[in-house]
């Protein structure tokens, strides 16, 4: 299988946080806001660097995406920054309809999703914003996979005419995708080919899917892995032509089941190419404290989880 | 400046669209509608420097206005046909199927004047504030106004923007609450009083004044003119205008219940009786 070294280690959102600050030097209508979480989110350097174009909103989340959409009106592109559960729930109708359904130009930038958080618990530990922003029409859903990746997601969705949700998450985690590798909004990477089963990985899950694919060639079976970065839109055409060939196909996420990247593939299998799938997913249930490694284990988001769904789907080809 | 005569007679005409749109659909809110009649006439008509005739999304260089009270759609998409933004003959689609005139205001359609859908309450004053934000960024000095449901202010969201607009120095917007009282359960005051509110507004820092004749077009067109002249000075702008929920037909005033209700073909032809026709009554489809 195709080799990734592991070019370091940082945090996704630092990612994002280096790509604003870059894009800031590049487009005088790039904007920034941020619900009072500058330090987490890493909006520090562009704070600094542009003050007259970043707006400190407070502890007020619905009156910064109300701003955002406003903001949009006369060529500014806003880049809204906290925690995922606020960019998202507790947002989720100033979306709907001031931000998806007026079809604003306001990039929505959600860090700390899922149950990397860790310590702080359920009440942060947002599993549910893939599907509540899938759902929005005219909205594009995108999560990167390491520091690299959301750097220039954060760029390229500058570009993107339209509402985007963009989620990253806290803990420093490997970085292995190319700082040249171009990214391309709605279109999958084949990560590595195989023939036995299909891994589609997005977030945090990409790189445990290469752990997973490579003790999997140890054991003989050739694993094709594939990072979906935007979940909305799908590119079909790399999940269906990968599942022609293998015919069995696992979906890691750390997010739910339920309105996660792994229900839209089977939406799409059911429509073209039934094909068995297995999930490693968070299964209809809130997350608690504890670290992130810990709560990747207990919820069954570790890479011998994707090992094990690998050889239970392969057994229902 | 325009005659007074001339506004109330395009506010005859705006008011005859309201109720002839809400009854032909057995649906939509004339009473929110009529009691802002004269203040949309004062703001398309005689306030703002708009450019009805080449409607862009960005609105570079001139005035803008949200509407965040948008089930009062049938009163804006009236004066936004007689200033020339689309063709009044359209009013006849309000709320038909495959209608650029959504049952509350959209930008999916491309209806030309909308900027922003609104009619989940209390979303305008952020939308306002940050397209004055924007407006400030560009180097712009045009205003942008809002307008509001004296019953919207109970959502938590105003409250938020409220503080952000004063705490920034916001000061080149207006906005402006419907003050009629009435919400569709009843009175705002036995619903969920809203106290002070001019007191309220003041504290959150605000430049505030209430104008008691909102149905009074030279009152209505003072007061606008006041709050402009109060914009500029490091804060943004409130003005509280006392309205009355079902102005023009009077079995529709002194009542909350035609909040959201259509009149039946008899009241149509009793509330024609009380409304000129000066303009000429759009054509039915």
């Amino acid at each position: 299988m195709t080799d990734y070294p592991v070019l370091g280690k940082k945090d996704t959102r630092s990612g994002f946080g280096d790509g604003l600050y870059e894009l800031g030097q590049q487009n005088e209508d790039v904007v920034a806001m941020c619900a009072d979480l500058t330090g987490s989110l890493k909006m520090g350097a562009f704070k600094e660097a542009f003050p007259d174009r970043f707006f400190q909103a407070g502890i007020a989340e619905a009156n910064m995406i109300g701003m955002a959409a406003g903001m949009t009106i006369g060529g500014k592109i806003p880049y809204t920054g906290t925690f995922a559960n606020f960019s998202t729930s507790r947002v989720y109708d100033q979306i709907r309809q001031s931000v998806a359904y007026s079809d604003k130009n306001v990039k929505i930038c959600a860090s700390h999703a899922g149950l990397t958080l860790g310590e702080d618990g359920a009440t942060h530990q947002v599993l549910e914003d893939i599907g509540m922003m899938k759902m929005l029409p005219n909205m594009c859903v995108i999560n990167p996979c390491d520091y690299n990746q959301t750097k220039a997601a954060t760029l390229a969705i500058a570009d993107y005419e339209g509402p985007v949700y963009l989620r990253f998450g806290r803990p420093s985690v490997p970085i292995f995708i190319p700082e040249d590798m171009p990214f391309e909004i709605g279109k999958g990477i084949m990560l590595s080919e195989g023939t036995d089963v299909t891994i589609v990985a997005t977030g945090h899950l990409v790189w445990k899917a290469l752990e997973a694919a490579k003790e999997l060639e140890a054991k003989g079976i050739s694993a094709e892995v594939i990072n979906i970065h935007t979940i909305k839109p799908l590119d079909e055409e790399i999940i269906l032509n990968s599942v022609m060939k293998t015919r069995c196909i696992v979906t890691a996420e750390e997010h739910q089941i339920n309105g996660g990247l792994g229900e839209s593939i089977s939406s799409l299998l059911c429509r073209t190419i039934p094909t068995p799938q297995e999930f490693v997913a968070v299964d209809d249930t809130f997350g608690e404290s504890g670290t992130p490694a810990e709560l990747m284990t207990k919820y069954g988001l570790d890479t011998v989880d994707i090992i094990s769904a690998c050889e239970a789907v392969m057994m229902r080809k | 400046m325009a005659d007074i005569k001339e506004l109330e007679s395009i506010a005859s005409q705006v008011r005859r669209d309201i109720v002839r749109m809400v009854h032909a659909n057995n649906s939509g809110h004339p009473g929110g509608s009529l009691g802002c009649v004269e203040y949309f006439v004062t703001l398309y008509f005689e306030i703002m420097n708009h450019k009805a005739n080449d409607f862009d999304m960005d609105g570079f260089d001139e005035d803008l206005f949200f509407l965040s009270n948008g089930h009062i759609s049938p009163v804006w998409y009236s004066t936004l046909a007689h200033s020339g933004y689309f063709e009044k003959n359209e009013l006849a689609t309000f709320r038909k199927l495959n209608s650029r005139l959504q049952g509350h205001p959209a930008t999916e359609e491309g209806l030309e004047g909308i900027r922003i859908a609104s009619g989940s309450l209390g979303q305008g004053l952020s939308v306002g504030l940050g397209a004055a934000m924007t407006k400030k960024l560009n180097g712009e000095d045009s205003l942008v106004y809002t307008l509001h449901g004296d019953g919207e202010l109970q959502e938590g969201q105003i409250w938020e923007a409220a503080m952000y607009g004063a705490a920034n120095k916001v000061d080149n917007i207006i906005a402006t609450v419907d003050y009629n009282g009435r919400q569709i359960d009843g009175d705002v005051e036995d619903i969920m009083s809203l106290g002070d509110l001019e007191g309220k507004w003041r504290a959150f820092g605000w430049e505030v004044f209430t104008e008691d004749n909102g149905n009074d077009m030279q009152s209505v067109i003072n007061a606008m003119n006041k709050a402009k002249s109060l914009t500029g000075k490091g804060k943004p702008v409130m003005v509280l205008l006392r309205t009355e929920m079902g102005q023009g037909v009077d079995y529709m005033t002194g009542t909350h219940k035609w909040h959201g209700s259509a009149p039946n073909d008899e009241q149509l032809t009793t509330a024609l009786d009380q409304l000129e026709e000066t303009l000429g009554d759009y054509v039915m489809a």
